[in-house]
């Protein structure tokens, strides 16, 4: 390993810019003659558009225009899509309802647009879109996957009978009741995976520019994606041909997933631009990210987890509904289906699973992918099924566990996933040392000298990521291949830019993926420059989500790498008249083995670019592209172990220890690794313990609209983690990457309330576990102690 | 936000007559309310008089037995005051736990109780410690100060520019946080003085904002021991009740809020 190389701690490279205040955000892009844009939202969750009047607006100061869904939908803009097919059991397409970017006769949650202001200033574009008159016939609205299943509930598509958008199943149904019928021990639980929000730092926003003349528009915008936002903007939403469309993702603070999907806002942005003839800002405000940004999770689910008379599961049988919100955004199907069944055998041998899952339209915000996306919701069910069943079982958590884990690898499982390697003993050994295990009852006791209820909880997740081959994602229905692209382009001074079609929005790409190019040519990371995000940099890319930049994105680059370094050890052959095989890099040089001639990177490419010596037939120039489709997906693995402390007089949690033990394969840099595990437990804590949206029932309106009411963990909320990983190399990819950005939030929840029920002596506890829950726990536990 | 008419007022008399006669004027001390209100649209002043530029709005001074805090006194000042937290420990700590320290640095004890919110903390230790208000035109007792929710005795064109709190024998606060918003669920504070007499007062828990509670106060009296509270229950009635926790639960704690802060105290 070099001194930055693969391994190495290397501060990142790119927080100088953003510690210091000086990021590109797509807020500081300003462009001449530029207007603001402010939308007038529904204030209703289900309602008829009667009329808009924009007669008063239009009066207003620096009013240019009001733009309305019936102009957009007459100037050929295409409906918002979701870009996976998912059929239901029964052979038919999911029900997709008509989603246009300026709604034109209906409504379906509080929040959608329905009209765009463009004006001089953002508090004119404000007070304008405030003066537009909409009149409303309001319908009765549904926030609940119950309610909606509901006979006579709210039609909320004309496309979507009954709101039942697809019935999906996956698995074998007669095994696994056949399983469930003859098991020894049958473990069942309800449970609810709560709705949450995935608020980035940075909201949205857009500036879009139409260059008339050439007829060519230029969107900056918050994305995570922008090849795919440019290819579903083009190809499904019509605003330009892709040669005529740049999309520039600049530096973006945080997605979780939140900035994938291309938004209703940007369509109309960049419509708008042509449309008024001069380029228009948007940028959302913090209501605005509450109510449009798509939400996460919110499951409920029915399980039931067979065993034999020695305790080894034989079925798995999961019924869950999801809950979509009003529209189905881009990725939406895929979440609670291949993103989530797929994952229900986790760590375990199970012989047979049967996974039912049912989506719903509700008149609430559309839910999509968050941080784990699927994987947390599988995680939830299956960690907290067997934390239950072994309490029915009066075994040890961990021994049930290590039972049941899949030993031998590959492994393939009831749903699809083949775990290609693994050694989840290993992670368990690791957590249990940590927390020191085997002294916890002492911990317990001395925590009830204090009056305080302390209770312990494991997890032991498995998830997947670098979501692929592209083959088979396209055969279960994915709209888009799922490989990534790279370019290494050496300079004539022998300095170094890659491109890449994965985006960085806080995962510290520029940092990670020079140290490869410097474990590989021996160079500094200095010398690397990494380019991302702007369709006309890079020739195309999938962008970042599912933890697939590490196990994809470097693996491109590392073909296109190999590329490189095969071609400059011709020419360093030729040059220095040795053998091909004879030349090594080391050091950022070529060298002759067994000997001392050398020359350096730039002196390589420096006659790459003379081209005055080359071997006969090689082109002049050293760039070479790679695009790289994986084999399988990645499974990072681990075991999070949790113990908490409640206060039963106010029903206060304080996390008071916290081990996760993580098998994320090779690692590249350690303290990004451990950066992204810290923030993915924030995230996980946050869901078990503080965050949840509430509807309210009857008027559909989003009651944890801000932050004084949705809770957000914060640093006094959390513990100081113990973060450590064992490793086993993924054989899937060239680097031996699995991926490490969504575990810390796919591991975390099922320890914190596996940990809560421990202490509490009751199951019946949800997410999140609010102080007051809590404390009603507390007091109906107390009470047999107070009697005894 | 909506556009307004900011003025800078060099004294108190400039900012009364700012305000007189102009009910849609809003005073700017410390701002930590009003701004954020105002840049969500949930307030439309069409004038503020911004009052924190005014020196003589500022300071901590012993006099006698009681502490004059101006009204434009910072959160974090009073958190520091050497005097404060010697004598009037309870109050020193409560400023302490006002919201983050980027709140302690600009909002102030004179906005804090002018606005009056359900959930802030000065209220309960103005009430508790049954401190004087004092405006530009009187003197007003906490007692008759405090007078609902976002409701004061002040009028129209009346300033906070002290507050007088008498030194009592011992104080404290206890507050349980909303996790969200950091304001308090419940919060209690506890004070006893030199003649015998116990006040305590709890806020972030009243259907009406702060309230004393004199079953508190009298068990106190003859029982300065959190034993003495603990099996006394607010009438959960005439409480709060939102997504955060129900009356019921602010009910508890309240009453182990009065418990700790007794123990603290």
């Amino acid at each position: 390993m070099g001194v930055d190389g693969i391994g190495a701690r290397v501060p990142r490279k790119e927080d100088k810019r953003f510690i210091t205040g000086k990021g590109r955000y797509t807020d500081d892009m300003t462009l001449p003659r530029m207007g603001f844009v402010a939308f007038v939202r529904s204030p209703y969750a289900h309602a008829k558009i009667q009329n808009i009047d924009a007669s008063a607006a239009m009066e207003m100061p620096g009013v240019d225009a009001v733009l309305r869904g019936d102009e957009l939908v007459a100037d050929g803009i295409g409906n918002l899509i979701c870009g996976w097919m998912i059929h239901s059991k029964d052979g038919t397409p999911m029900k997709m309802g008509a989603w246009s970017a300026l709604a034109t006769d209906t409504v379906r949650f509080v929040g959608q647009a329905v009209a765009m202001v463009v004006a001089d200033t953002y508090a004119q574009a404000r007070d304008a879109a405030e003066a537009v008159m909409v009149d409303w016939e309001e319908l009765p609205a549904v926030t609940t996957t119950a309610e909606a299943l509901a006979p006579g509930a709210p039609q909320i598509h004309p496309e979507c009978a009954g709101n039942l958008i697809y019935d999906w199943e996956i698995g074998d149904q007669a095994a696994t009741d056949a399983a469930i019928e003859n098991a020894a021990h049958v473990t069942k639980i309800d449970i609810t995976n709560n709705r949450l929000v995935p608020n980035p730092m940075e909201p949205r926003a857009a500036v879009a520019d139409y260059d008339g003349a050439e007829e060519h528009f230029t969107l900056w915008t918050t994305s995570q994606n922008p090849h795919t936002a440019r290819l579903v903007l083009s190809a499904f939403y019509n605003i330009a041909p892709e040669h005529k469309l740049r999309v520039i993702a600049p530096d973006v603070g945080g997605g979780f997933g939140s900035k994938i999907y291309v938004y209703p806002e940007e369509v109309a942005c960049l419509w708008a631009a042509k449309k008024v003839g001069r380029p228009v800002k948007w940028v959302s405000d913090r209501t605005e990210a509450f109510l449009t940004d798509a939400h996460g999770r919110d499951h409920t689910t029915t399980a039931e987890l067979a065993f034999d008379a020695d305790n080894r599961i034989t079925g798995f049988r999961v019924n869950t509904t999801a809950n979509l919100g009003a529209y189905m955004s881009l990725f939406s199907s895929a979440v609670p289906t291949y993103l989530y069944a797929t994952l229900l055998s986790g760590q375990y041998a199970m012989p047979a699973i049967y996974a039912n899952v049912k989506t719903v339209y509700t008149n609430t915000t559309p839910v999509d992918a968050y941080r784990g996306a699927g994987r947390p919701e599988a995680t939830y069910v299956v960690e907290r099924i067997m934390e239950v069943a072994a309490r029915e079982l009066g075994l040890d958590p961990i021994e049930l566990r290590r039972k049941n884990f899949v030993t031998e690898f590959p492994h393939q499982t009831p749903v699809i996933m083949c775990y290609d390697a693994g050694d989840y003993d290993a992670s368990v050994r690791a957590a249990q040392d940590a927390i020191d295990y085997a002294g916890f009852p002492a911990r317990k006791a001395e925590a009830a000298s204090r009056g305080k209820l302390r209770g312990i909880g494991v997890s032991c997740y498995i998830e997947a990521c670098g979501i692929a081959p592209s083959k088979a994602v396209g055969s279960l229905g994915a709209g888009v291949g799922l490989w990534e692209s790279a370019e290494v382009r050496v300079n004539p001074v022998g300095t170094i830019e890659v491109l890449t079609g994965s985006h960085s929005h806080g995962q510290g790409h520029e940092t990670t993926f020079a140290q490869l190019v410097a474990e590989r040519l021996g160079v500094g990371i200095d010398t690397v420059q990494i380019v991302h995000g702007d369709t006309d940099k890079v020739q195309f890319g999938m962008g970042t989500y599912g933890s697939r930049s590490g196990a994809v994105g470097m693996s491109a680059i590392s073909k296109a790498l190999d590329k490189v370094e095969a071609k400059a050890k011709k020419i360093a052959a030729h040059l220095m008249e040795a053998a091909e095989t004879d030349i090594v890099v080391e050091g950022g040089a070529f060298k002759v083995a067994g000997t001392d001639k050398q020359l350096s990177m730039t002196e390589v490419a420096l006659a790459a670019y003379t081209a005055h010596n080359l071997p006969d037939g090689m082109e002049p120039g050293l760039k070479e592209g790679a695009f790289y489709d994986p084999t399988n997906f990645t499974f990072p693995a681990g075991c999070y172990i949790c113990e908490v402390e409640i206060d039963p007089d106010t029903g206060k949690t304080e996390v008071v220890n916290f081990v996760a033990a993580d098998d994320f394969g090779r690692i590249i840099n350690p303290m990004i690794v451990e950066g992204q595990v810290h923030g993915g437990l924030a995230q996980g804590i946050g869901q078990a313990l503080l965050e949840g949206c509430v509807y309210d029932a009857d008027s559909g309106q989003l009651t944890t609209a801000s932050f004084q009411d949705y809770c957000m963990p914060r640093a006094d909320d959390l513990p100081s983690f113990k973060v450590m990983t064992t490793e086993t190399i993924c054989p899937g990819n060239p680097l031996g990457i699995k991926g490490c950005g969504e575990a810390g939030a796919i591991g975390s929840p099922p320890a914190l309330i596996n940990a809560l029920t421990d202490a509490l002596g009751t199951e019946d506890l949800s997410m999140p576990a609010t102080a007051e829950k809590v404390w009603r726990l507390a007091q109906a536990a107390r009470a047999p102690m107070a009697a005894e | 936000m909506y556009a307004t008419n900011y003025h800078r007022a060099g004294s108190v008399d400039e900012a009364a007559g700012l305000l007189a006669g102009n009910d849609e004027a809003k005073v700017l001390a410390g701002g930590q309310t009003l701004i954020p209100t105002m840049k969500q649209r949930l307030a439309a002043p069409t004038d503020v008089v911004d009052i924190s530029r005014i020196e003589a709005l500022r300071g901590i001074e012993k006099s006698g037995d009681a502490y004059v805090i101006k009204a434009g006194t910072r959160h974090a000042d009073v958190a520091g005051d050497a005097g404060l937290k010697a004598d009037i420990p309870g109050l020193a700590a409560l400023a302490g736990k006002i919201g983050d320290p980027h709140v302690r640095h600009r909002g102030t004890i004179g906005g804090s109780i002018a606005n009056n919110d359900p959930a802030a903390d000065y209220p309960a230790g103005m009430l508790a410690l049954g401190a004087t208000i004092v405006t530009n035109k009187r003197e007003i007792a906490a007692d008759e100060f405090f007078a609902g929710l976002f409701e004061t005795a002040l009028e129209e064109d009346e300033i906070v520019t002290a507050v007088r709190v008498p030194v009592p024998a011992k104080s404290a606060y206890s507050k349980f946080p909303n996790p969200a918003s950091r304001y308090a669920m419940a919060g209690v504070f506890v004070a006893k003085f030199a003649d015998g007499s116990v006040r305590v007062a709890a806020t972030g828990a009243g259907a009406d904002g702060v309230f004393r509670i004199p079953e508190m106060e009298s068990a106190l009296a003859s029982n300065w021991s959190p034993e003495a509270v603990a099996g006394i229950a607010v009438d959960a009635s005439g409480l709060l009740g939102d997504i955060h926790g129900s009356a019921e639960y602010r009910a508890n704690l309240v009453t182990v809020m009065a418990k700790r802060a007794v123990a603290a105290a």
